[in-house]
This record gives structure tokens, sequence and C-alpha cells, in this order.
């Protein structure tokens, strides 16, 4: 049987390195359905991730170029390849941890260089390939395998970050949303400049049993509730607390 | 072996160059076409030079966010296709540990310049040192190798930088010039020859880009953008590149492979230049700009009547063990003059044992002048 997503996958790697309800597995299918929607082949890419569960979305399954490279690291590497041959088209594929804690200073300065890739960053709230510590993402008194009384701090609203720091294209997604997520991937495949898309993904191994989410189906559903897009909210409404506002921002917005 | 002939971007003839200068020009004479780095005293200038030269010869400059960034930039534009450099001092070389080591793991050819300035942390910034002989070798975690080149004047940045490129590309490692902040600011004539020798990378369309059938074999060297389907990690992976993270074997194998693949022309990449050795009973063992001080103590020593000679290590990684070995065959007593606290003794004593080598240290962040070394002579003389 073949499958029609076959084609960009390395179909000799035969089971998918993520957990049972892990979103991360949604996400990669969403990426090449997006990438392919922006009229584009995912094998005459390259694709560059971190250290960490959202680095294996790309590699090794994609069937393109694929630079692992060091925690943190991916937008640099990224920036070097892009910058050396710009002809090259760069996707960046790995999680919160990777992107905005050990590789923040990357992310800030990739978005204010402005050089033209497109960042995929799976936000699953938690650190777990290492087995489910906080993250700067871990949402304040969250309980995890370093904040047993409740995460002390605030996450990063990265978006917002990421805005600020002057990319040309951001948006917020979840795997909750398939359609919409899909939609953003592609469109920030379609800007010039550096785009960032952050994807909701839930990690019902790490940070949901923790949670007293303990399956996938009671993760799945609280990140639905928690999901309001942009123009579900009326005007300058505050955001309810633990709601994530989805939606995208051009860098003319900012 | 694919190396043909280019010629420099400066003009053939006489120069008047800072060591940084010419190793910046070493670099475009060797086919640079990459540069990223991050601002460090004693080290800016290579920057600064290339920030103007490389973009009027078709190269790519970038100033990135911190020397982690640097060589991870450097490496990304390598598999794009690229050489690439950056450069660096003993802040920055700690700070790229990490990518030195996924570098020689991932078999990238980059190079290194680290302007060796007083340590450790940041030290005396303007001042000159050279304690990074062992964190140049040692300093990322695991066992691998690198290649790293000591120039003891301006011409020797320039020629050993183009050195250092070529077994880049030849051998796919990092390749770290070791030069010191009284090479780099030495300013003196550079020589810039009608052409250099160049190494080009081999791709073979298909081959296994981490495997050779030879046990020192060096895989193609294939590059971003050629429909190969690259997978390149720095976790522990077969000859195709699929992760191998829980295989014995795989991990024994590449590690082995790529210490190999260095060790095994070790009589090749080791390069020395002996003065006055055939019939020396004191020999001083000495490297970069140490080695000009050692020079004229020589000679001075001479005058007065002792025996000295000079082995100057050119090469300091992979160690030149042989000539070590051979200089102390005939009975000589070592003297090992460097501004650190014996890191090159300590491999001295290993070859030839801890009775024959005396080490002269100095670490105050001055360069060792000629009067102390010929002290030290006058004071071994029989």
């Amino acid at each position: 049987m073949t499958r029609a997503l076959d084609q960009y996958l390395r179909t000799e790697v035969k089971a998918t390195p993520f957990c049972p309800g892990c979103g991360h597995g949604v996400l990669l299918g969403l990426i090449l359905r997006a990438i392919e929607g922006a009229g584009l082949d995912p094998r005459q890419m390259l694709f560059v991730s971190g250290i960490g569960c959202a680095a294996w979305i790309p590699s090794p399954n994609f069937r393109a170029d694929t630079l692992h490279t060091l925690h943190g690291r991916a937008l640099a590497f990224a920036t070097g390849a892009k910058a050396a041959n710009p002809g090259l088209k760069v996707m960046v594929v790995s999680g919160d941890g990777d992107l905005s804690s050990i590789g923040g200073n990357h992310l800030i300065h990739a978005a204010r260089r402005g050089l033209e890739m497109t960042v995929v960053c799976a936000n699953n709230q938690i650190y777990g390939m290492t087995g489910g510590q906080a993250a700067p993402t871990t949402p304040l008194g969250a309980a995890t395998a370093t904040t047993p009384a409740g995460n002390p701090f605030r996450p990063f609203d990265l978006c917002r970050l990421v805005r600020a720091a002057g990319a040309a294209y951001v948006a917020r997604g979840a795997v909750t949303r398939p359609y919409e997520l899909m939609d953003y991937i592609a469109q920030g495949l379609q800007r010039p400049g550096f785009s960032f898309i952050e994807a909701l993904s839930p990690c019902p191994t790490q940070a949901g049993r923790r949670q007293g989410l303990d399956s996938p189906a009671a993760l799945y559903d609280d990140l639905s509730r928690r999901c309001l897009a942009r123009r579900e909210l009326a005007g300058d409404a505050e955001l309810p607390p633990g709601a994530w506002e989805l939606g995208s921002w051009c860098g003319d917005d900012n | 072996m694919p190396s043909h002939l280019s010629q420099p971007a400066l003009a053939p003839g006489a120069h008047y160059l800072s060591g940084n200068e010419a190793a910046a020009e070493g670099a475009l004479a060797a086919g640079c076409g990459f540069y990223a780095g991050y601002p460090i005293t004693p080290s800016s200038e290579i920057m600064e030079r290339l920030a103007a030269r490389l973009p009027q010869h078709g190269g790519v400059f970038l100033q990135m966010e911190d020397e982690i960034a640097s060589l991870s930039a450097v490496i990304g534009a390598a598999w794009a296709g690229k050489k690439a450099l950056t450069a660096t001092s003993g802040p920055g070389l700690s700070l790229m540990q990490e990518c030195l080591g996924y570098a020689a793991f991932t078999e990238t050819p980059c190079v290194l310049i680290d302007v060796q300035r007083a340590g450790p942390c940041t030290g005396q910034a303007t001042k000159v040192g050279a304690g990074d002989i062992m964190a140049a070798k040692w300093g990322s975690h695991g066992d691998y190798q690198v290649v790293a080149l000591s120039p003891w004047s301006a011409q020797e940045m320039f020629d050993l930088t183009v050195r250092a490129f070529n077994w880049a590309e030849r051998l796919r490692l990092p390749a770290i010039l070791l030069a010191e902040e009284a090479v780099g600011h030495l300013r003196e004539r550079v020589d810039i020859p009608q052409s250099v020798d160049t190494y080009q990378r081999g791709y073979t369309p298909g081959a296994p880009p981490f495997g050779h059938p030879e046990p020192g074999g060096v895989p193609s060297m294939p590059r971003f953008g050629q429909g190969e389907a690259l997978m390149i990690t720095g976790s522990t992976h077969d000859e195709r590149g699929f992760r191998r993270t829980e295989d014995p074997a795989a991990h024994a194998a590449l590690v082995h492979r790529l210490n190999h693949k260095v060790l095994a022309r070790a009589g090749e990449l080791c390069q020395t230049e002996g003065h006055f050795l055939e019939d020396a009973s004191l020999v001083v063992l000495a490297y970069g700009f140490t080695a000009r001080a050692a020079l004229k103590a020589v000679k001075l020593a001479r005058r007065q009547g002792v025996k000295a000679g000079l082995l100057r290590l050119v090469t300091l990684w992979p160690f030149p063990e042989e000539a070590v070995a051979q200089a102390l065959a005939r009975g000589a007593r070592l003297l090992v003059p460097e501004m650190n606290l014996g890191q090159v003794a300590g491999l001295a004593r290993q070859v030839v044992g801890p009775g024959l080598v005396r080490p002269l240290s100095q670490v105050d962040g001055r360069h060792i002048t000629p009067a102390t070394i010929l002290g030290a002579l006058l004071e071994m003389a029989p």
C-alpha cells in the first residue's frame, strides 16, 4: 500500500520515534502537506533541527537533506547554510526548549537578521526527551520533574518574542486545529524573510501525566478548550488565564 | 589527489602585513568562501579584513551573535559547499568546543584560527599566551582528532592557513591554526607566491558520506542541494548517516575510524624543522613565536661553545612524537620554553620520559626572550 506522503519519507525508517498520543506525528504530516500545498517539494529542501523530540520530526524521516545539529544551535547552522547558498529552501524544525531556552539567543538574532527561512517550533511546554523537566514555555504553576511544587516562573510568549525581534511572519497554531496550522506553515514558506510558526503539540508522556491529564484524549480536549482563534477574541479583550491565542501576524502588524 | 594551483587574491610579491592580515589573505588564497565570527581581541583583524575582502572575491561574510553561532554557521556553510573559516581567541575557543566535537564527529571540513592570548578566562586580552594547546585537542568531550599548526611568522600565518584549509578539506575535519597574539600582531615581510596548492573536495555521487572501504579512507564529501538526501547528525551514525544510538559496534567503529583517519597519516601530518641538531647535546623544543627567540638563543649559546640545537614544531596535533624521539636518540636533553605551564613539555615527557625534559614556563603575558632561553641553556650545559 502506498500512502500519499510516502514519497517524502524514508520508508526504510520503520517505527515512529514518538510516544503514543504525542502531537509530533500529526505535525510531521502537516509539515509535509503544507510544503506540498505551498507548491514546493520537500525533497528539494534542507531541514535543520536541534536536539529533542521535535528535532526527530525531519531527521531522519524526511527524504531530503537533513542536518541534525547540536542542542539549541539549529538556527545558527541554518544561517550558515542559507547564507552560503541562498538558493537553498531552508526549514528549521525543533522544540520549544531547544529554540527558546538553550537556543534563545540564536532565535532572536535569526529573527532580527531576517534571512529567509521557516521555523516550525513544536511547543509541548516541556523537556520531553530528557524526562519531563520544566521548559521556558511551561505554564506558571505546572508540575514537572523539576518543579514538583509547581513552576514558579512565567512562560515565554514565543510569538510575541519573535515578533518583537523582527520576524517577517509569525503564527501560532495547534495540532488540534490541523488545517489552520497547515495553512500557517504554508504561509510562512511563501514569505520572503524569517517566518516562525509555533505549533502547540501535546506531550502526554512527560507533561500530561504530571498535570492530571494522563490520557492523550484528555490532553487533546484540554488543548482544544484553551485555544482561541484571534478572530474569536473580541477587540482588545484580555486572554483568559491558560488560554492560547491562535493566529498569524505579518511584519507590518508589529 | 584532487589538488590544483590557485592564484592568491593578493598580487604576488613582497607585502608588509601583520600576521592576522596574512592569515586572512592565506584563507582567500586557499579558496575560503565563507567566514562567520564574533569579535575578540587579539584576532579581530582577521575578521575585519575578511569583512572587506571576502565579498570582493565572491565569498560570504557573517558576523554572528556569539562564538557558538559562529562555528555553527561555518559548519552549515561547509555542508552548503563552501570552504569555511572562523577566527577567535581563548574565550571563544572555549565556547566553540561543542561545535569542534560536532565537526570532528560529522567529518565537516572547516578551519579555526585561534590567536592565543593570556588565559585562563578573560585573562589579559591584549597580551600573549600559548595556553590553548591542550584545549585545542581535548576541549570537546570524547575521543576525536584535530589537526593543529603553529606559525612562527607573518609568512607562516599565510602559508599555514593555506595548509590548514588543505588538511581540513582533504581529511574532512576541523583544522586549527594555533597562532599567538605576538605572531598575529607582528608586522613583517610576507612573500605572496604566484600560486598556491589547494585541495578541492572529492565527491562521488551516491557514495556513502560517512564511510569508506579503506580503514583510513576519507569519505566522499557531498553538499546540500545535490539530491543526496543527506542525513547529517552528531549522534552516532552509520556510513549513510542513520542514527545508531544503541549499537555498541557502530559507536566503537565510528570513533576508531575517525581517530585512525588522522593518526594513520601522522607521518605526513607532523611537520617539524631542525636547526643545528646534527651535533646538539641540548635541544630546545619550541613552537610558534617562542621558536624565534629559541633560534636566537641557540645561536648565542653556540658562540659560547654550547652545542645547542632547535627542534621547531610546526604541527602540534597530531603531536610529532617521532621527531621528538629522534632528537633525543642522540643522547640530548630537551629544554621546552613555552608561554604556558608546560603543556608541550608534558607531551615531550610522555615520549622520552620525565628525566630528560626541562620545562621553561612563562605565563606573565609577555613573550619569552632569547636571553631567558640562553640563560637556561647555559645552566644546563655540562
